[in-house]
């Protein structure tokens, strides 16, 4: 089995008298996919928060490649290789679909402090962003402001971010969420190309069974921000703890 | 080569473009093409706070910063020229010793401003920024063996720059002029004091060169990032912290670059002439009304609202003659009330053109 590259121990954070992540202990190797889930306020999103360094653990460590980072700001965790896409799309409204993708391989390319230079005249940048919005097949809007886009295009759009910055690991938070039938499938594609690439380590955060079914090596379960289950797809979506939880979330849903 | 220049950053349409045009041959040929001293000083001014307001721009419509200690910066590098010229003398190198000196210590302060306050809440920044410019303009007026207080201090720069220096006269030219009287050309005495003008003309015009390079550089597209949406532009790993310090003192480096220009022409320098809020508030305007976030916007907003401070009261006295019989409209142009039009005025730019003048032209193209 592949080492981890990835570790969480004991990670905790509280807000308040509320404990949103409750000592998770887990890690995600190269090469698997991995599907969170839990029903909503289980503490999904915060487990990523805290995993890509949006927000600071109460208690606990992040380990990449051994390496504690819990200390370490967003930008550096990005920087060592940790690709974090959001559930809320959280783009560059008002600049272009080109240059939201220009930015990050500028990111990755660690160009953001030439000054002197102009951002357009720079081949390989250009080459890279033109090569990232074939990939989620955007060529065409590259010119569009973000701010006009439909909601799919910008769901496309923001893995194209996660692909430019070519992390080691991507985690990608509910990236089909309110996507129509059509859209959905070239997202999902792109994931499973990801996955077979078998240095990536991949985290999915997904409701949809089918898609975890179809995508995830292994799936954890966190019920009130405490890991419940760990283990094969199959077995874990057959454990009572999940017919349990999914159950009362699909009931409340309807 | 001219876009090669300009950084590749098109004005973006036919009449900004045209308008620019004739701002710069109209500054670029002051001298020769306006008559008076006063529109000689007018243009002077223009230049300085052209620079001034574009490096204000870098900041508030690039970064999406607020501060309101711009003119502070402005004032080291206007007072750095003016203590190096009492104290090392009447030449060209105390104006680049006190430039040079002025403008460390605009990045210095900036700086530390930046580390004290950047890392917390925007509005945060504003106050402190608030706090260090009303801190800084009570230190000048109370130190007055050093900076002259209220009075300011008054120096000498080199003669070549004075109207005392003469190189010679324009030769006259008569182009023939279809109509009465044939078009005369030239004639105007080179001074000193034009060559004064070019220096600060020159200076402003490579200033604004270098900042329009800096906005479309990798650099200034980060800044645009972190306006646009500064959580994403760290979680794509920009360290935004270290961006927003850098621009604070870049923008103040070249805010004191200004004011050591403004120092040069002046030949005096005093709290009310580069230090006061008024002139922060000018400079608030002047980006406003121009255009945030487009350089070619303080350009435009500092021509149009120095012309107006300049020129609106003569305006009116020439329309309020022209009026002279009808009682109501001739008190409302009285020139007293110029302060009231010009309020007017912004008003109802900022309510047609909410995006400035320059996003005015710009969206029209499409």
């Amino acid at each position: 089995m592949a080492e981890m590259v990835l570790e969480t121990r004991d990670l905790t954070v509280r807000f308040g008298g509320h404990v949103a992540v409750n000592g998770v202990s887990t890690g995600f190797r190269r090469g698997e996919l991995t599907a969170i889930v839990g029903p909503n306020g289980a503490g999904k999103t915060t487990f990523f928060n805290l995993i890509s360094g949006q927000i600071a653990a109460t208690r606990g460590r992040v380990l990449l490649g051994g390496a504690d980072i819990s200390r370490k700001s967003a930008a550096d965790r990005t920087r060592l290789g940790i690709g974090r896409g959001f559930q809320m799309t959280n783009l560059f409204p008002d600049l272009s679909v080109y240059e939201n993708v220009r930015l990050a391989v500028q990111a990755q390319q660690r160009k953001g402090g030439r000054i002197l230079r102009l951002a357009e005249a720079d081949d390989k940048m250009r080459d890279r962003t033109v090569a990232v919005l074939d990939r989620v097949q955007m060529g065409p809007e590259a010119a569009k402001p973000v701010s006009t886009l439909s909601h799919g295009d910008q769901r496309k759009l923001e893995v194209a971010m996660l692909i430019a910055l070519d992390p080691a690991i991507y985690m990608f938070d509910e990236p089909t969420a309110g996507m129509s039938p059509d859209d959905a499938p070239v997202v999902l594609d792109l994931i499973a190309a990801l996955a077979q690439d078998r240095r990536k380590c991949i985290l999915l955060v997904e409701h949809k069974m089918d898609v975890i079914g179809a995508l995830a090596d292994r799936i954890i379960v966190l019920h009130n921000g405490t890991l419940v289950a760990d283990g094969d797809p199959a077995a874990v979506m057959a454990s009572d703890i999940v017919q349990e939880a999914y159950m009362g979330r699909r009931r409340a849903d309807v | 080569m001219i876009l090669k220049l300009l950084s590749g950053d098109r004005p973006g349409s036919v009449l900004l473009s045209l308008i620019l045009l004739a701002i710069l041959v109209a500054l670029a040929g002051a001298p020769f093409l306006f008559d008076g001293t006063r529109a000689l000083d007018t243009a002077a001014r223009i230049c300085v706070f052209i620079v001034l307001v574009a490096s204000y721009d870098l900041l508030l419509g690039y970064t999406g910063i607020v501060s309101f200690a711009h003119t502070i910066f402005f004032g080291f590098g206007a007072y750095g020229v003016a203590l190096s010229a009492l104290h090392l003398g009447r030449g060209f190198d105390a104006l680049i010793v006190g430039a040079g000196a002025g403008a460390l210590a605009a990045a210095a302060l900036a700086a530390v401003i930046g580390l004290f306050s950047l890392r917390v809440r925007a509005i945060f920044f504003a106050m402190i920024t608030l706090a260090v410019a009303s801190a800084v303009a009570v230190l000048v007026s109370q130190l007055s063996a050093l900076t002259g207080g209220e009075d300011g201090l008054t120096y000498l720069i080199p003669k070549a720059l004075t109207a005392a220096a003469r190189y010679g006269e324009i030769p006259t030219v008569t182009l023939p002029w279809p109509g009465a009287d044939p078009l005369t050309l030239g004639g105007q005495r080179i001074t000193g004091k034009i060559v004064n003008y070019y220096v600060i003309f020159s200076g402003a015009l490579i200033l604004i060169l270098f900042l329009l390079r800096v906005v479309n550089s990798p650099f200034g597209r980060v800044l645009q990032a972190i306006r646009e949406n500064d959580f994403r532009a760290e979680a794509i790993g920009y360290r935004v912290v270290s961006y927003r310090i850098a621009v604070t003192v870049l923008s103040a480096v070249v805010a004191s670059l200004a004011g050591a220009l403004f120092a040069i022409w002046l030949r005096y320098v005093g709290p009310d002439t580069v230090l006061s809020f008024e002139i922060m508030i000018d400079i608030l305007l002047m980006v406003v009304i121009g255009g945030m976030g487009t350089i070619y916007g303080a350009v435009i907003g500092a021509v149009v609202l120095l012309l107006a401070q300049n020129y609106l009261k003569d305006l009116m006295e020439t329309a309020a003659a022209g009026l002279g019989d009808i009682p109501l409209a001739a008190d409302l142009l009285n020139p007293d009330r110029w302060l009231l039009w010009l309020g007017v005025l912004f008003v109802l730019s900022v309510y047609f053109f909410p995006a400035g003048i320059v996003g005015r032209l710009r969206r029209s193209r499409t």
